[in-house]
């Protein structure tokens, strides 16, 4: 399959401003656009930037604007994406190189709510008994990856930064709906607020961007349903 | 131009934050640490760990940790030390509870407990039968693990340098003093001077073509190490786990066998009743994989391809979906494959170093046979060998060898800073370091030789030499080819003359350390004339306990040449029997 790979180029060092590069290449259609990428940087461009770890869409490395809408680049297929693909780092980060950007602040706004769990003491010796229905409560939430697809195809957040973002709350909610935690009424209190899930506008353009098939809109959804009703 | 490095000075560092780094992170809190990843943390590959953690609760049926013991000595072919696995798995249990206690989502039994299925070479009663054993959170059982030790992380307020890469190992006076590491983003040097040093960067799959290893496991702890004169122990043992995707590498979880999955050949037939009639297809890894290439040398492949069928169809819509969502997601997205109708091609994909730093149980570097430790120098996880996984692991210790390790490599690291100042550095601690920057990005003399080049040549030799099957033709041949694409490797020079986020150097960098844990790997498997676990010689095809029950240390001598040299197994309980399934 022969296509038309067109990528997002910015050097720091070099240009003032992104320019696009475009490549001509021999692929299979079931390869990935992240072996796009690769074959460029491999045999045509050494200097092509781009972060990809695990290759099948668990570390959450390579997330990029693929066709105009975040995807994983190791999780899309060319077959799927067709001869002309364009590739362009994430929206509403600051671009370090190419395909890369800062991701700095989006760990900080994850931080700042809390992500761990505060269960209480004592500990029992063995495990906090959990049922069935409690661990599927919180199942969807709990398989985030930080690549931050969400955050970055959401227009609250590219109009108002410091909105926390989709992601942050996504990885709240597994707390939030966990039942060996305790510190609910803190986590809605620091999720009440303006910058925090009071910013969702219910877009949806996470869910369509989540490589994970959360459904973030939902989740955020429920909380704001448990700080109006006053907890879980 | 040599550039001037930045430094700074922590009581303790730890390079690389999957599970074994950040389990010593999360025991250390509160100490000066620091952290560095060549990564951010969750990208880790911990994180791609599917199928659980052994560990003996005994949840769902009687289990008891002197059985996960033998499991585990039987599953290495006796070469593990078993005063090391004895811990393993009796701290087996403890490491699980704290996961729960700090969070971790396991899947449940009906009354709230941690639910546990059968896995690959775990059996009740000695080798009477498998047995629930593996602690599970669906089949993402080692993201949930990263993430939970990351929360900790931020929880204890642990000190992250982010897309740090190791360059070098700092030993002064016969001590450990800390590490030099270039940070990826602005390219600049960083010397970090410690009292103690905790080597946590993962495995080496990258050496091989097909692989379930990500890009960033290039053995960079183990070749830094080998170049300090520090030993490899083990490195002929390398696993092939049986169900990588066809062609891509990607893992199928062996805890889709532990569920009731069966693998057929060509002809439809559930060939492991032939090699391993009492577990069949929860035999161990290596067994299976042998078996695997039997039936496809034999031409038993699907239409005659080098692929075997994983078949899950008769398991049905609940099961694949709640407890294997994961990988019924790749086989959808990547083959477009709908497992709850069709079967899955799989084939062996290098997948685990048993091999690595030797260490004993506190996770202390030892260098010789002697096991003399070197002071302030800690390894743990798949970079280090202790040796728990011997000649080879079974599926879900590696979760406990690495939580278990870092957990007691933290706690010895405390006792060790308590107890010593800081050390002196080395005069220019980052000189050699600036010089392979500076050979990279010279000018190519010439022949322009690129980095990608001589490392698909590496993938694909060590791929047909020195994979399951070897020999002393193969073995030989990539033993002189490593010698080839060392030289090579002096000639390679980077594309890209920039500082910010250079990729190419680094790619370049590790390219280096792949050739080392390369060449001590197939030069180890050269010189043991026996097949033991995941080492098999056609040529030598029995185990030969008389000769061969030690443990190899491959050197790099100041010659240039690796030297090979070995040290006894310790044994306990178990006596070497003959290993069958």
């Amino acid at each position: 399959m022969r296509i038309s790979l067109k990528i997002k180029r910015f050097d720091p060092e070099r240009d003032r401003e992104p320019h696009w590069d475009e490549y001509q290449l021999e692929m299979e259609p079931t390869d990935r656009v992240l072996d796009a990428l690769n074959h460029v940087k491999w045999y045509l461009d050494g200097t092509l930037a781009m972060r990809r770890s695990c290759e099948h869409g668990i570390c959450g490395s390579d997330a990029m604007l693929i066709n105009g809408r975040n995807r994983l680049a190791c999780k899309v297929l060319l077959k799927d994406v067709g001869e002309h693909v364009t590739v362009e780092p994430l929206r509403g980060f600051a671009v370090i190189k190419d395909l890369v950007v800062d991701m700095e602040g989006f760990f900080a706004k994850y931080r700042s709510l809390h992500p761990y769990l505060m269960a209480g003491d004592p500990e029992p010796r063995a495990e906090r008994r959990q049922s069935p229905p409690e661990r599927h409560r919180y199942d969807d939430t709990t398989k985030c990856i930080h690549c931050a697809a969400c955050t970055t195809a959401c227009p609250s957040f590219w109009s108002n930064p410091d909105y926390v973002g989709p992601a942050a709350i996504v990885n709240a909610h597994r707390f939030v709906f966990d039942s060996r935690d305790l510190a609910t009424a803190e986590r809605l209190t620091l999720l009440g607020v303006r910058d925090g899930v009071w910013r969702c506008r219910t877009i949806f353009n996470c869910v369509d961007a989540c490589p994970r098939g959360i459904d973030i809109t939902r989740a955020i959804g429920e909380i704001k349903k448990a700080i109006l009703l006053g907890g879980r | 131009m040599a550039q001037a490095p930045v430094y700074h000075q922590h009581e303790i560092v730890i390079v690389g934050a999957g599970g074994a780094g950040l389990m010593a992170a999360v025991y250390l809190a509160g100490r000066d640490v620091a952290v560095l990843s060549k990564l951010y943390p969750t990208r880790s590959h911990t994180g791609t760990a599917q199928g659980g953690i052994g560990a003996a609760l005994g949840n769902t049926e009687e289990d008891h940790w002197e059985w996960h013991m033998f499991d585990t000595v039987k599953g290495s072919d006796y070469l593990a030390d078993q005063d090391a696995v004895e811990i393993l798995t009796r701290e087996a249990i403890e490491v699980v509870y704290d996961l729960e206690h700090w969070g971790l989502p396991f899947s449940r039994t009906p009354d709230g407990k941690i639910d546990q299925r059968r896995f690959g070479g775990h059996t009740r009663e000695f080798g009477q039968g498998p047995v629930r054993r593996s602690c599970y959170a669906a089949d993402r059982t080692g993201h949930m693990i990263l993430q939970t030790l990351f929360q900790q992380c931020i929880k204890n307020n642990v000190q992250f340098f982010n897309e740090y890469f190791l360059l070098d190992l700092l030993i002064e006076e016969g001590r450990a003093a800390g590490v030099v590491a270039l940070s990826i983003a602005d390219g600049q040097l960083h010397v970090f001077h410690a009292k103690a040093v905790l080597l946590a960067t993962g495995g080496c799959g990258r050496i091989y073509q097909t692989t379930s290893n990500a890009h960033a496991l290039t053995g960079d702890a183990m070749a830094v190490a080998l170049r300090r004169g520090i030993p490899l122990e083990d490195m002929e043992f390398f696993q092939f786990h049986p169900t990588g995707i066809y062609k891509l590498g990607i893992l199928i979880t062996e805890g889709a066998r532990g569920e009731g999955g069966k693998l057929l050949n060509g002809r439809g037939e559930r060939f492991m009743q032939k090699y391993a009639p009492t577990l069949l297809d929860l035999a161990p890894r290596d067994i299976i994989s042998r078996a695997i290439y039997r039936e496809l040398r034999q031409g038993h492949g699907v239409n005659g391809k080098w692929y075997v069928h994983l078949d899950l169809t008769h398991l049905g819509r609940e099961v694949i979906e709640t407890k294997l969502p994961d990988i019924t997601d790749f086989v959808r997205t990547y083959l477009g494959i709908d497992p709850i109708r069709e079967p899955i091609p799989v084939q062996p994909t290098a997948h685990y170093a048993m091999g690595g730093i030797p260490t004993d149980v506190g996770g202390r570097v030892v260098v010789d046979e002697k096991n003399t430790p070197l002071p302030g120098l800690y390894a743990a996880g798949e970079c280090a060998c202790v040796s728990v996984h011997g000649a080879n692991r079974l599926g879900t210790n590696s979760l406990v060898d690495i939580l278990v390790f870092g957990r007691r490599s933290g706690q010895d690291m405390q006792r060790y800073v308590r107890e010593n100042d800081f050390p002196r550095l080395p005069a220019k601690p980052a000189e050699a370091a600036q010089l392979l920057l500076s050979r990279l990005r010279a000018s190519p003399n010439g022949r322009g030789v690129t980095a990608s080049a001589v490392r698909d040549d590496l993938r694909r030799e060590m791929m047909d030499k020195a994979s399951v099957f070897r020999d002393e033709s193969s073995l030989t041949q990539m033993v002189d080819l490593m010698r080839d694409l060392q030289q090579r490797y002096q000639e390679v020079r980077i594309q890209d003359r920039g500082h910010v986020f250079n990729t190419d150097l680094v790619e370049a960098i590790e390219l280096g350390y792949l050739l080392d844990v390369a060449e001590a790997t197939a030069t180890a498997g050269l010189v043991r004339t026996e097949s033991r676990g995941a080492h098999f010689r056609e040529d030598f095809p029995k185990r030969d306990d008389a000769n061969w029950l030690k443990h190899s240390l491959a050197c790099r001598t100041v010659t240039g040449a690796i030297e090979l040299k070995y040290k006894p197994v310790t044994l306990t309980r178990f006596q070497p029997q003959e290993r069958k399934y």
